[in-house]
C-alpha cells in the first residue's frame, strides 16, 4: 500500500452544542461530514468545500467558522456550536426569531450559516452597526437575495438586545 | 380553458382531517410558491391558512402539470386553484345541505366547518363522502376584493423556520438506511474521452464499495461520504484523460457574429407608413456573457434500483420530464420509475438538478438495493451546468427634433434557452442529460430548442413595450453552441432589456429629454406609466458626487414577456475604487397581490441577484476547458456590497395575478449601466459593467 492508501483513524473528543461527543475517523476528514453524517446535524450545509461560501458555519470556541474546510483533528478538546445549538430550551434563539419574522429566507440554504456568523458577532459585539453585521457575513453567500431581510432581521436583534427586551 | 379544468376537484384538492392537500405538480424552489398556492386555496375554502398545505409533489401522486418554471406558476397553477377551491366550496356547501336539511343560503362556513339550524359537519366528513368528486367549474365566482381575508397579506413563511433549526429539509440532508454515497470523476473539459486507467487503485481506497464505469462516466461509491469525496481528489493520479478539442473562447460575445445563424424575424411592422425625417440616428451595441445559476448548495440526488424498479428522490423542475428521460437512458419503462421533489438550493432555472439524478441513477444500478446520494462538487457545478448563454444586441433609432423616436430596430444575436430533458418530440437518440453523453453508448446531445414566439428564448422582451411608428426586430439564432447552455431566471429578457433600455437613456442624453420623460412618452398603457412614476417619487433627491466619488442615478423598465409584471426601479451607484450600487428603489405591479411578503421577497432578492450578474458575474473559457471552478474564479455579490432595496407594490386586486418573479432582472442591469452614464458621463454596454472596463472606457 501506498501512503494515500492508508487510513489512519483516531478518535477525536470534543463538544458539541454543549455535549461531549467522540468519533472514529481519519484525522483530516472535514468537520462538516462529521457534524451531518457521523452525528446526524444536518443544518450545517455543504456549499463549496473551500471556504468561500459560509453554508457550512459553525462556531468553534466562540468564533465563526466555516467546517467544510476544517480538519476534525483540528477542533479536539474544542467546543463547536451548530445551528441545532442556538435554541435555549424550547426558545429559538432570537436570530432564528428575527429571520422568521422578517420573512428573510427563499429557498433558505445559505440560512444557518448565516445565523452562526452573526451568532457569532453578536455574541461579543451586541451593539454592533449595520458595517459591522454586513463585514462578519461576508463569507456567507446568498444567490436568492434576502440580503436585505437578513440584515433587517439582524438590526432587529441588535434593537432589541439595545433597549433591553 | 385548459383541459385540466374539466378534471374533478378531487384530482387537485383532497381534504382530510388534517385540512386541505393540494395535488400540484409545481415544485417549491425557494420562491415560495407553495405559499402563495396555498393562499388562494384558503381563501377560496375559507379555510385558515395553516390547514391548508400542498402535498409532496411525485410522479406517483401529482398531477403532471411540466415545468416550474417562467413565473407562471401562480398566473396559471394560481388561477386553476381558485376555480378548484371555489368549486370545492360551493360543492362541500351543497352537500353540506343536504345532509343538514337546511337550505344553502341559512349554512355558515367557519374553519372547515358547515353549520346552520344548530348542526355542523366537517369538510373532511363530507369530503369522504365524495362532494369533491365533481367536475372544476372555471366559471364558479371567486371571492370579490372587499370579501377576502387573507389574500394580500403576509402570513409567516411556514417553511422557514424548519430550514434554520436544524430539521433535515433539503435533498442533501435525507439520509436513507444503508444508503451509499457517490462521486463522479468528471472528465477535465467537454469533449475529453476517458483513456487509461487504474481500477484497482481506484478501489483500492479503504471503504470505497464499487467504481463504475460505463464509456467516459466514471464513478466511485463509498459507503462514507468523506470516503468518495477524498477518493474523487486522490483520481487524478489513477485517470488519464485524453483532451478533446480546444474550447473556443466565449469571454467576448462578439464570437456570436462569426456563427451560423438563421435569421428569424420576430417583428416588422409600420414599415409601409411615410418615413419621417429623423434629426438623428442612433446605434449601439450591448452584450451579455455566459452567467452561472451558481446555486450555492451544489446539486444533488438519490436513487435507488430494486425490484420495483427505479426510484429517485432530486430536485428538478420538471419531474415528470426527469422521469421519462432516465427511462430512456436507462432503457427502463416509464412506468418502472417513479420520481419524487425534495427541495434543493434555489437554482433560478435548469442547473445540474436533473444531471445529477442520472449521476446517482446509474451509481444506484450498479448497485441494486442500496440508496446511493450524489452530489455535485462546486467545481462539478460550475464546470457542467448549463449556463444562461451569451447575448448580443445590437439597436439603431431615428429620432426627431422633438426627442420621439420614429424608427426602432433590434437585431440580436443568441442561442437557444432551453435545454431541458424531457422535451415532446426529441428524437429517442438524443438526451439532455449531462452523464448520457459519456456513456459508451452515447446519446447525442440535442440542440437548445429554438424560439418558438416572442415570448420564449433570446426572444422575450426583444420588443420594446414603447409605441414606436416603425419597428423591425430580427433574432439571429445560434443554433450550435460551443458551451451547454440552458434556462436562466427570466431568458433572453435579461440582455434585451439591459439594451433597450441602456438605449433608452442614450436617446434621451442625445435629445435633451429626461429619462423618465422619454420613457413616459412612448408609453400609453397607464399600469406602465404609474411603475415608473411611482419610482421616481420615492427616490429622494438626486445624489451628489463629492471630490474623487463621482455619484448618478439610473432608471430602468420592463412589462416581462410584455404581459406579465410591470417593473420600474432606479438606482444609485458609487463610483470610488470600485463600482457600487447603493440604493435601489423598485415599484412592481403584477395584479392581485396574493402574498405581500412573498412578492415583495421575489421583488427584493431579483434585483440583489440581478446587481450580482450586472457587475461581477461572466463565466470565462480557456481552451482546456472552463476557467470559473469557484467563487473566487466566479465572483458574486457579498453582504458589504448589497444594495439598500426598498420595493412598493400596485395592488391591482381585480386584476389576475401574473408572474413577477423575473421582472427585475433586465431593468436592473440598465438602471445600474445608467447610473454609471449618469454619474460619469462614460457608457458602459458590455455585461458584467467592471471597474476594469469603466477605466478603459475612460481611456
Amino acid at each position: 500500500m501506498t501512503a494515500a492508501e492508508t487510513t489512519l483513524i483516531a478518535a477525536v473528543a470534543f463538544t458539541v452544542n454543549g455535549a461531549a461527543v467522540r468519533v472514529s475517523v481519519e484525522p483530516e476528514t472535514p468537520l462538516l461530514y462529521v457534524l451531518r453524517n457521523d452525528l446526524g446535524l444536518k443544518g450545517t450545509r455543504f456549499g463549496c468545500g473551500l471556504g468561500q461560501c459560509g453554508a457550512c458555519m459553525v462556531i468553534v470556541d466562540g468564533e465563526a467558522r466555516s467546517s467544510c474546510d476544517l480538519a476534525v483533528s483540528a477542533v479536539a478538546g474544542r467546543a463547536v456550536t451548530t445551528i441545532e445549538g442556538l435554541a435555549r430550551g424550547n426558545e429559538i434563539h432570537p436570530l432564528q426569531q428575527a429571520i422568521v419574522d422578517e420573512g428573510a429566507g427563499q429557498c433558505g440554504y445559505c440560512l444557518s450559516g448565516m445565523i452562526m456568523s452573526a451568532a457569532a458577532l453578536l455574541e461579543t459585539e451586541p451593539a454592533a452597526d449595520d458595517e459591522r453585521v454586513r463585514q462578519a457575513l461576508e463569507t456567507n453567500l446568498c444567490r436568492c437575495g434576502v440580503h436585505p431581510r437578513v440584515l433587517r432581521a439582524i438590526r432587529r436583534v441588535v434593537d432589541a438586545g439595545r433597549s433591553g427586551t | 380553458m385548459q383541459a385540466a379544468d374539466r378534471d374533478l376537484v378531487e384530482t387537485w384538492l383532497r381534504i382530510d382531517d388534517d385540512g386541505a392537500w393540494i395535488l400540484t405538480g409545481k415544485v417549491e424552489l425557494g420562491q415560495g410558491i407553495h405559499e402563495a398556492l396555498s393562499m388562494l386555496v384558503a381563501e377560496e375554502l375559507d379555510l385558515p391558512f395553516d390547514r391548508v398545505h400542498v402535498a409532496p409533489v411525485d410522479t406517483a401522486v401529482s398531477r403532471d402539470e411540466g415545468l416550474t418554471a417562467g413565473s407562471r406558476s401562480v398566473q396559471e397553477t394560481g388561477r386553476t386553484l381558485r376555480a378548484v377551491a371555489a368549486t370545492a366550496r360551493r360543492a362541500l356547501v351543497a352537500a353540506a345541505g343536504r345532509r343538514l336539511s337546511c337550505p344553502v343560503d341559512e349554512l355558515t362556513v367557519r374553519d372547515g366547518r358547515v353549520s346552520g339550524r344548530g348542526r355542523e359537519v366537517a369538510f373532511a366528513d363530507l369530503a369522504r363522502d365524495g362532494a369533491l368528486a365533481t367536475p372544476v367549474d372555471p366559471a364558479a365566482p371567486t371571492k370579490a376584493p372587499g370579501d377576502r381575508r387573507l389574500l394580500g397579506t403576509s402570513p409567516v413563511r411556514r417553511d422557514i423556520l424548519p430550514r434554520i433549526t436544524g430539521a433535515p429539509t433539503f435533498i442533501g440532508d435525507l439520509d436513507l438506511p444503508g444508503m451509499l454515497h457517490g462521486r463522479v470523476v468528471r472528465p477535465p473539459g467537454p469533449g475529453a474521452r476517458l483513456g487509461s486507467m487504474d481500477a484497482e487503485a481506484l478501489r483500492r481506497n479503504p471503504g470505497v464499495v464499487s467504481v463504475v464505469r460505463d464509456g467516459d462516466f466514471l464513478g466511485i461509491v463509498a459507503e462514507r461520504e468523506d470516503t468518495a469525496v477524498a477518493a474523487l481528489s486522490r483520481a487524478t493520479r489513477f485517470v488519464e484523460w485524453e483532451p478533446g478539442p480546444p474550447l473556443p473562447s466565449v469571454d467576448d460575445p462578439r464570437y456570436l457574429l462569426g456563427a451560423e445563424a438563421e435569421e428569424i424575424v420576430v417583428e416588422d411592422r409600420g414599415g409601409s407608413e411615410p418615413r419621417a425625417v429623423p434629426a438623428r440616428s442612433l446605434r449601439a451595441e450591448y452584450s451579455r456573457p455566459h452567467v452561472a445559476h451558481g446555486a450555492v448548495g451544489p446539486s444533488c440526488a438519490i436513487a435507488r434500483f430494486d425490484a420495483d424498479g427505479l426510484m429517485v428522490w432530486a430536485h428538478s423542475q420538471g419531474i415528470f420530464r426527469l422521469r421519462h428521460e432516465l427511462a430512456l437512458v436507462l432503457g427502463l419503462d416509464e412506468s418502472a420509475v417513479r420520481v419524487r421533489h425534495v427541495e434543493g438550493a434555489g437554482c433560478y432555472g435548469h442547473n445540474g438538478a436533473d444531471d445529477v439524478a442520472l449521476d446517482a441513477a446509474l451509481l444506484a444500478r450498479a448497485n441494486p438495493g442500496r440508496p446511493v446520494r450524489v452530489q455535485w462538487m462546486r467545481d462539478d457545478e460550475f464546470a457542467w451546468e448549463p449556463y444562461g448563454p451569451a447575448m448580443l444586441i445590437r439597436l439603431t433609432a431615428d429620432v426627431d427634433a422633438n426627442g420621439q423616436i420614429l424608427d426602432w430596430r433590434h437585431e440580436l444575436w443568441g442561442h437557444g434557452h432551453d435545454s431541458r430533458p424531457g422535451r415532446a418530440g426529441m428524437p429517442a437518440d438524443t438526451s439532455a442529460l449531462l452523464a448520457a453523453r459519456h456513456l459508451s453508448q452515447p446519446f447525442l446531445v440535442p440542440r437548445p430548442r429554438a424560439p418558438r414566439a416572442a415570448t420564449s428564448g433570446g426572444q422575450r422582451n426583444a420588443v420594446p413595450y414603447y409605441s414606436v411608428p416603425r419597428l423591425r426586430v430580427v433574432d439571429h439564432y445560434v443554433a450550435d453552441a460551443p458551451l451547454r447552455v440552458s434556462s436562466l431566471r427570466s431568458l433572453g429578457a435579461h440582455a434585451n432589456v439591459f439594451a433597450i433600455e441602456s438605449f433608452m437613456d442614450e436617446i434621451a442624453a442625445a435629445t435633451g429629454l429626461e429619462p423618465l420623460e422619454l420613457r413616459l412618452r412612448h408609453l400609453e398603457d397607464p399600469r406602465a406609466r404609474e411603475v415608473l412614476t411611482t419610482v421616481a417619487a420615492m427616490a429622494g433627491p438626486a445624489p451628489r458626487t463629492e471630490g474623487e466619488l463621482l455619484r448618478g442615478r439610473g432608471l430602468g423598465f420592463a412589462r416581462y414577456k410584455n404581459q406579465a409584471a410591470y417593473a420600474a426601479v432606479m438606482v444609485d451607484v458609487e463610483l470610488g475604487t470600485s463600482i457600487r450600487v447603493r440604493r435601489a428603489w423598485a415599484a412592481i405591479d403584477a395584479g392581485m397581490v396574493v402574498s405581500r411578503s412573498g412578492l415583495l421577497n421575489q421583488a427584493e432578492g431579483g434585483i440583489v441577484q440581478a446587481v450580482s450578474w450586472t457587475l461581477l458575474e461572466a463565466i470565462r473559457t480557456e481552451s482546456a476547458g472552463i476557467a470559473s471552478r469557484d467563487w473566487d474564479t466566479y465572483p458574486a455579490l457579498r453582504f458589504p456590497d448589497v444594495p439598500e432595496v426598498e420595493v412598493r407594490l400596485i395592488d391591482r386586486p381585480d386584476e389576475p395575478p401574473v408572474g413577477a418573479g423575473e421582472a427585475f432582472a433586465g431593468p436592473t442591469s440598465a438602471a445600474i449601466a445608467n447610473a454609471i452614464a449618469n454619474a460619469s458621463g462614460v457608457r458602459l454596454r458590455d455585461l458584467p459593467l467592471t471597474r476594469d472596463r469603466f477605466v478603459a472606457a475612460l481611456g
